[in-house]
């Protein structure tokens, strides 16, 4: 759990660190996630001394956001008199936002796969002008 | 009882409040499978009553549900495992990755600040609902430098990721949307940790890509919500 918890602790802390350092504009948290990765990816980090306690901390993830969810009381005077716009708005862009990324990224894969297909017809048909 | 002296307002008796109430919900939600009795939202809702019944202030509150959400931040980094999992897949279509979340971040932008403006909110809180899709930090970051309510946000964040949980796979799933890259950036991109977390439920591949997602929107959204705001404040004014 020891070493779990400094693997954990220190892309953090790392993140922290990058983030002062370079003054880019991610929470240290998006780039420790992102150092970890890249820390399993060069084996520096190996998948078993970690899982254990990056598997109980996804499974619970929601359960953090209680805490930032009771904030809502705070403006809840806010929210009663602005509540049509603020929960169409909610609504609406959360559905497109969905539709158009899953739109995108399946024409975009569909569109990528022809472009290949037509580079290595070509290439191919060279080939056999070439011989 | 004069709330913030009275036990109640005790570090130890509001966390158990808490882990208490998400005990229940979850096994509330297990028994009635429904949707809308989501634990995270029937939690919240229950200690906003608590509070405002006994009195007890919200700034107490936060001081003792600091120790819960303190784990916000290693759990995102947590979600670093799930990424390495996918890298290979995810390299192999990055130029697809890319630019559904461009588009995804523009779409989430500018629909949430015309429907916003058009219904007819203040600026203020229309500032502030333009970074509701990407995760916490970087939302309420973009909301200050646009001359919105950072707290606001903080809390709209929260709605959001409920809805994208809630009803993201249903709208998806009625939308015959079924590759699994498609599903998880979308769920990521609209409603960052808390899609991610319900993606994570379904398939960890998908929340692999849900991940991304997050990351993804949340980094385009940093860069382009002020100019987007500015373009479209010229355009309707």
């Amino acid at each position: 759990m020891v070493i779990q918890c400094f693997i954990l602790f220190g892309c953090l802390a790392a993140g922290e660190l990058i983030v002062a350092v370079t003054g880019v504009r991610l929470p240290a948290s998006i780039v420790g996630m992102l150092l970890l990765a890249l820390l399993l990816a060069l084996k520096v980090v190996k998948l078993q001394q970690i899982e254990k306690l990056t598997s109980f901390l996804i499974s619970n993830l929601g359960f953090f956001f209680v805490p930032p969810g009771v904030a809502l009381m705070v403006h809840l005077g806010l929210i009663r008199s602005e509540i049509v716009p603020i929960a169409v708005a909610t609504l609406v862009s959360t559905a497109l936002v969905l539709w158009f990324t899953a739109w995108t990224h399946i024409a975009a894969s569909r569109g990528e796969r022809k472009v290949k297909d037509r580079l290595s017809r070509r290439s191919g048909r060279k080939e056999v002008a070439d011989a | 009882m004069t709330g913030d002296s009275s036990l109640l307002s005790n570090t130890f008796v509001l966390l158990s409040l808490t882990f208490g109430t998400y005990f229940g919900a979850q096994r509330l939600q297990r028994r009635f499978r429904s949707a809308l009795l989501n634990p995270i939202l029937i939690t919240i809702a229950v200690i906003i009553l608590f509070l405002q019944a006994t009195g007890v202030t919200y700034e107490t509150y936060r001081e003792a549900g600091s120790w819960i959400d303190f784990w916000l931040k290693p759990a995102v980094v947590a979600l670093g495992v799930p990424l390495y999992k996918q890298l290979s897949a995810i390299r192999r279509q990055l130029v697809p990755i890319l630019c559904s979340q461009v588009i995804g971040c523009l779409i989430g932008i500018v629909s949430t600040v015309v429907t916003a403006k058009w219904l007819g909110a203040s600026d203020a809180v229309v500032a502030s609902l333009a970074s509701k899709s990407v995760t916490t930090p970087i939302a309420m970051e973009v909301t200050a430098s646009i001359g919105g309510i950072p707290s606001l946000t903080a809390a709209v964040v929260v709605i959001t990721g409920l809805i994208g949980a809630v009803a993201g796979f249903r709208i998806l799933d009625a939308s015959r949307i079924h590759n699994p890259a498609a599903l998880g950036l979308s769920m990521g991109a609209a409603a960052h940790a808390l899609g991610t977390s319900a993606a994570m439920d379904r398939d960890a591949a998908i929340g692999a890509y849900a991940s991304l997602g997050l990351t993804l929107n949340g980094l385009f959204t940093a860069l382009l919500t002020p100019t987007v705001i500015g373009l479209v404040d010229r355009l309707t004014a």
